[in-house]
């Protein structure tokens, strides 16, 4: 490996602030649209069954 | 056998295969992430000049080159749903806008924190990062337009003609570097010359930019299928698939 040890790769050759802050600041905000995406559906569908048990309601 | 191409040009029928294309290029974009930052933390060597920093480029150029691909995609979808008339690509326009900011934001930030450590500066009013700017500015534009019209018809239309005239802002962006003096460097990989870059380096790059395009598939078509759900609430598909996901 490269590195040489996890602590090298963790500093990034001093550069770590840098590199982890671009890479993790990514991953949150990509984790972070799946996450909402997942909460719209979930908002979308009990919308819908509400509207569903409204509707037979009135059959 | 005569394709029908218009199968799929109803939220109806596309609903499904947008589900499963969605499921699919997902699984593809974790794949081809997963290589392409193995290629990029392990493979790839410690560069000459900047030592580790170079690593951002990884994720630096695909955000960059989706956030201006994926403006012209939804540029795509607005002026064909602006010519036809047509309700699904009003939506793919409306699902692939907050992508495109998620990855405009990205190329910013990730250059900014390049930029500190090998030009000494967070931001400069360069014309590469300027114009990229602008382009945030244009998605958050395009989707705050969209938020303020309630009807979801004329909320296309006045998001198409803006996304549209928004258009000439991405040749801006890609050859900034060519027609002014910029502190951003010249492109590394063009279409016209050979890359000036290591192969491991590149190929790293290049992976983790089907990453991101797989990625991006995936999230507009998740989010495509969310607006069908709020917009087609009315009709009777909706109310089945809501039944049946109970």
């Amino acid at each position: 490996m490269i590195w040489g040890g996890p602590e090298n790769f963790l500093a990034m050759g001093g550069y770590a602030f840098y590199v982890w802050g671009s890479y993790l600041v990514t991953l949150g905000l990509v984790i972070a649209e799946i996450v909402l995406l997942a909460l719209r559906k979930r908002r979308a569908l009990a919308r819908l069954r509400l509207r569903g048990t409204a509707a037979q309601g009135d059959r | 056998m005569s394709i029908n191409w218009f199968k799929y040009s109803s939220p109806q029928t596309f609903f499904p295969l947008a589900g499963k294309l969605a499921l699919g290029f997902g699984v593809l974009a974790l794949l081809a992430c997963g290589v392409g930052l193995y290629l990029g933390f392990f493979v790839a060597p410690t560069d000459a000049q900047q030592g580790e920093a170079y690593r951002i480029i990884f994720i630096h150029v695909p955000a960059a080159w989706m956030s201006m691909f994926l403006y012209l995609v939804l540029a795509f979808w607005a002026g064909l749903g602006l010519a036809f008339n047509t309700r699904l690509s009003g939506m793919m326009a409306s699902a692939i806008a907050p992508t495109g900011a998620l990855f405009t934001f990205l190329a910013l930030w990730t250059g900014s924190l390049w930029g500190k450590p090998t030009w000494g500066t967070w931001w400069v009013w360069d014309a590469r990062l300027t114009s990229e700017l602008i382009l945030l500015f244009l998605y958050f534009g395009f989707m705050a337009l969209q938020a303020a019209i309630d009807d979801p018809r004329r909320a296309d239309k006045a998001g198409a003609v803006l996304a549209l005239v928004g258009v000439v802002n991405i040749p801006i962006i890609y050859f900034s570097v060519k027609w002014w003096n910029t502190l951003h460097q010249g492109a590394s990989v063009s279409l016209t010359k050979a890359p000036t870059m290591a192969a491991t380096m590149l190929t790293g790059m290049t992976v983790m930019a089907f990453g991101f395009w797989f990625y991006s598939i995936a999230a507009a078509l998740m989010r495509a299928r969310c607006i069908m759900l709020e917009r087609e609430r009315a009709s009777e598909w909706v109310a089945d698939y809501a039944r049946g996901s109970a």
